[in-house]
């Protein structure tokens, strides 16, 4: 069975329908890739699997429990699937180890002693032991999106939705938050991540979704799907970027 | 120019004026912070509850408040109650007329600091599965006071320069004290002059107090 899956959904903002009907699964481990043109749907997409917006038809699945629209049950889809955001979105108020620390003591009741170690933990898997006491203000942007990456893992999730995590980033710091991604990928995280960087689709994940006017247009293994691109607008989207 | 300055007549009243001061500082300080607790409860009640009839209570009562002039809130309160049973001495209508007030504008301060803070700080909350709840308290809230806090403080002072309207209810306070003095020694220069200066004082030291309390409540960085 798949960890998440996704029938015939619908999403629309006002008259413009955004999502027009996708049925997705992600089997446990397995790490997508979500590519397409800019208001093809991708965020959107990302932002119903975590409820953040709602959807009018359609199902999604996640761990076999059926998401619904009221707090108890959106809350409980965020304990089984994180989400990491192109603007980082730290709070800024909060050390990173605070950060990291914050859902793990608020949501889940852990008293300080207990989130601490978890917090030196992720961060450690992310690189940044040393920065536990840094704001986010003082860190820079790579190690500010480590800092996200590791406070969703601090929630322990089952999937972690990844919507265009560098895009914000100087080149020069895209390739320390990539290497981590790569990190948990090999570790058997389950990653859903709307990206840009098709070599890093290329090399690390194990399905490309090419989306197309909120739709799947196009899908298949890495290899396929970049050498062999069968549709023409996924022949034009690819060529436009060569 | 025949008038002759005496301000000894004033310092002579000293204990009318001290217990003058003192109210007005214990009306700015109790009412102050109670009324910003009612501002937090409101902003949140109006932005984050989920509740319509909650909001539109809380809008009700910030526009009637920010509508209305306070004296006459404060007659209300003083006057009008014990209509319905609910008989305060001067200083607690006092203090509730101020609180009422306060919390109005502060609800209004407040919820634009909530409408400052970026819509990805809640979305990174709730996505970390805290309820609404739990993202005001923890991720909007101290950023929103940061935003507007110098506002607030300026709210405050207002407030404490409102609280002078309660010598007309006979509230012991500051302006009480002065017009007392007056009525007495026929000193009206030395003697406003004198409040004046006081009032001079307590607004910068509540700035000042203000911006202490905010940095360390506030704008405080703890590891
Ligand atoms: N909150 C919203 N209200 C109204 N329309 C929206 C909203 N969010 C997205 N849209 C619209 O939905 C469509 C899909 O947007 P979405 O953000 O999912 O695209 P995307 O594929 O992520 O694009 P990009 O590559 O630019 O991030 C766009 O036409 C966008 O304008
Ligand atoms: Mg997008």
């Amino acid at each position: 069975m798949s960890l998440i899956e996704i029938r015939d959904l619908h999403k629309r903002f006002g008259a413009v329908e955004v999502l027009k009907g996708i049925d997705l699964d992600i089997a446990a481990g397995e790490v997508v890739a979500i590519i397409g043109k800019s208001g093809s749907g991708k965020s959107t997409l990302l932002r119903c699997m975590n409820g953040l917006e709602s959807h009018e038809a359609g199902s999604i699945t996640v761990g076999g429990k059926v998401l619904l629209q009221d707090e108890e049950h959106l809350r409980a889809l965020r304990l089984e699937v994180g989400m990491v955001f192109q603007q980082f979105n730290l709070f800024p108020h909060l050390t990173a180890g605070r950060n990291v620390m914050l859902s793990p003591m608020v949501v889940k009741g852990l008293a300080e002693a207990e989130a601490k170690p978890i917090a030196e933990k992720v961060l450690a898997r992310v690189g940044l032991a040393e920065k536990f006491g840094s704001f986010p203000d003082q860190l820079s942007g790579g190690q500010q999106q480590r800092v996200a990456i590791a406070r969703a893992l601090a929630m322990n999730p089952k999937a972690l939705l990844c919507d265009e995590i560098t895009s914000a980033l100087d080149p020069e710091l895209v390739n320390e938050v990539l290497a981590v991604v790569k990190s948990l990928a090999a570790d058997g995280m389950t990653l859903a991540m709307v990206t840009h960087e098709m070599r890093f689709a290329r090399d690390v994940c194990d399905r490309v979704l090419f989306m197309h006017q909120g739709r799947i247009h196009e899908s298949g293994r890495p290899e396929d799907v970049f050498a062999s691109p069968k549709t023409p607008e996924l022949q034009q989207f690819l060529g436009a970027l060569s | 120019m025949a008038y002759q300055f005496d301000f000894v007549d004033v310092f002579k009243y000293t204990d009318v004026l001290a217990r003058g001061v003192g109210l007005t500082v214990t009306l700015i300080g109790v009412g102050g912070t109670i009324g910003i607790a009612v501002g937090i409860a409101g902003a949140w009640a109006r932005g984050y509850s989920g509740n319509r009839a909650l909001e539109w209570l809380v809008a009700g009562y910030v526009e009637a408040i920010r509508n209305t002039p306070f004296l006459v809130q404060l007659f209300f309160i003083f006057y009008g109650l014990p209509s319905l049973g609910v008989r305060l001495t001067e200083v607690q209508a006092a203090l509730l007329a101020m609180v009422v007030n306060l919390g109005a504008y502060a609800t209004e301060i407040i919820r634009a600091g909530i409408e400052a803070v970026p819509r990805g700080q809640r979305e990174a909350g709730a996505s970390l599965a805290m309820t609404r709840m739990q993202v005001f308290r923890h991720v909007v809230l101290r950023p929103a006071l940061q935003k507007i806090w110098p506002a607030l403080s300026s709210q405050l002072v207002i407030v404490m320069f409102g609280s002078a309207v309660c010598s007309q209810i006979a509230a012991e306070e500051l302006t009480y004290a002065a017009n007392f003095i007056q009525s007495r020694n026929f000193r009206a220069f030395e003697v406003y002059f004198v409040a004046t200066g006081l009032y001079l004082v307590l607004a910068l030291l509540l700035r000042q107090g203000m911006r202490s309390l905010g940095g360390w409540l506030v704008f405080g960085r703890r590891a």
